[in-house]
């Protein structure tokens, strides 16, 4: 058991960490993410449309246009276009869902309260989350929940899992299929049970989860994305909706909006890209990057980086100089006082399995 | 044929002037799985205390350190294609390199099978 933003999380079960990784992408496993923030915000006249344009004022995405049932991923910026946390946001009836990292959670609350002043900004202190992920994750779920058949890749539902009120989407943080199960704490450890349970579904703990989704090339709050990098940099503007760019229907209105849709404009100074490093040595976040094995020309930083089981290479993310960005540019990360020579590789390490 | 141990969880099985070295099954566990083991170069000359390979787990690296002054004489080929070896066979086929020792009067300085076990107790 390791400590996790003021939790005690497993790093792995009796397999072990690669183990685990093979398993989730072979048949299914099953992650306790209840450290995560789920919060719920509605707007205090009850409609859904004005939750979604407060939330806007905070977030660089379309709320507004979220159907009901569906959800976006999308960060709260600060005044430098810095990322403050990134997050899940649903739509559910009246409601807005939000699931946000455990790190930034009391942060991220007070945030809402405090600018969201038309809202009711709700902790759900007495919900467990549950991330069942793989090819075999819908036959899994489906035994206790025969609805999720007909759920799509960011579809969002209230589902009844054996008795206790569930709300699933059809996502993740691993690549591949699967679902993430929003249920009531008292309910939580049967319905866990009742999933590993079930053939082929198996236990899985954080270092599998960080290696699956360093493949599957997702951000780590705190490593890849911070208070110093923009979408933008991050190569996230994708979750940037053109409502919301330059000449949109509710163009900026977030913080940092000037900074941010400038570098849509203007371009960056540095963006974050995948790095497959030569060799078997794991090239770790912090590591220094350099276009020179003399090291005489720093370009940038690995910011997070691991032995990839699937890929059975090391892979690493990091920032680099905008020049460098290319996928195929050579670079030098610096490893032991050793230069490693390295590529810059397009993301995803691992095709995307989502059930489109 | 003598075996030793150090307080950093490694082995050195010394015959004459040279010994195999590895880490101790107590070590292997803590370190959990490893993906990568690499040994410096054939020919490199160390004070005890000094790194002579590091072991890279899933989720770190770390130092395996010379017990005694000597000189790396080769690593474990092994170990390039299957690293875990030394996580299912590390008092064994696991062994990292082979060391020649330099300054034998050294080795008096380091534990037995028995103070070992003590201090893993």
């Amino acid at each position: 058991m390791v400590p996790f933003a003021g939790y005690a999380m497993p790093l792995n079960y009796a397999d072990g960490i690669m183990a685990e990784h093979r398993h989730v992408r072979t048949h299914a496993g099953l992650f306790d993410v209840s450290h995560m923030g789920q919060v719920k915000v509605r707007a205090r006249s009850g409609s859904v449309e004005a939750a979604a344009k407060a939330l806007e004022r905070l977030v660089p995405a379309d709320i507004v246009a979220i159907k009901n049932g569906r959800q976006r991923y999308t960060q709260f910026t600060n005044a430098h276009g810095g990322i403050l946390d990134d997050l899940m946001v649903a739509r559910l009836d009246d409601t807005l869902l939000l699931v946000v990292n455990a790190a930034c959670k009391a942060a991220d609350i007070a945030l809402m309260q405090d600018e969201l002043v038309d809202c009711l900004v709700e902790p759900l202190e007495e919900r467990a989350l549950l991330a069942l992920q793989g090819p075999e994750a819908e036959q899994a779920l489906a035994a206790l929940a025969p609805d999720v058949k007909t759920m799509a890749f960011m579809d969002v539902r209230a589902l009844d899992v054996d008795g206790a009120s569930c709300v699933i989407s059809r996502s993740g943080y691993t690549g591949e299929d699967g679902f993430e199960i929003s249920v009531p704490a008292l309910d939580a450890s049967r319905v866990a049970r009742q999933l590993l349970a079930q053939p082929n579904v198996k236990p899985i703990g954080l270092g599998a989860r960080d290696s699956l989704r360093l493949e599957a090339g997702m951000c780590l709050y705190g490593a890849d994305i911070d208070e110093t990098t923009t979408p933008v940099e991050a190569a996230l503007e994708w979750s940037i909706q053109k409502s919301r760019r330059k000449g949109g229907a509710r163009e900026g209105g977030f913080p940092g909006a000037d900074i941010i849709l400038g570098q849509l404009e203007n371009g960056v100074a540095r963006r974050r890209v995948g790095l497959l490093a030569e060799g078997r040595a794991p090239v770790r976040g912090g590591a220094p990057l350099y276009s020179d094995p003399a090291f005489a020309d720093g370009i940038g930083k690995v910011t997070s980086g691991a032995f990839g089981p699937t890929v059975e290479a090391p892979v690493a993310m990091g920032y680099v100089a905008t020049a460098y960005a290319a996928p195929k540019s050579p670079v030098f990360a610096e490893l032991r006082g050793r230069a490693v020579p390295a590529v810059v590789a397009s993301l995803p390490f691992v095709p995307a399995r989502f059930k489109r | 044929m003598t075996l030793y141990f150090t307080k950093e969880h490694e082995w050195l099985r010394v015959e004459g002037e040279s010994a195999v070295v590895g880490i101790t099954k107590h070590a292997a566990e803590e370190l959990g799985e490893l993906v990568f083991v690499e040994v410096r170069d054939a020919g490199t000359e160390v004070k005890a205390g000094e790194s002579v390979a590091v072991v890279e787990s899933v989720k770190a690296a770390s130092d395996i350190y010379a017990p005694v002054d000597g000189e790396v004489l080769e690593g474990n080929a092994a170990l390039t294609d299957d690293p875990a070896r030394v996580s299912s066979d590390p008092e064994g086929e696991g062994w990292i390199l082979k060391f020649r020792i330099t300054n034998p009067d050294q080795l008096s300085g380091l534990l037995d099978a028995a103070a070992y076990a003590a201090l893993i107790a």
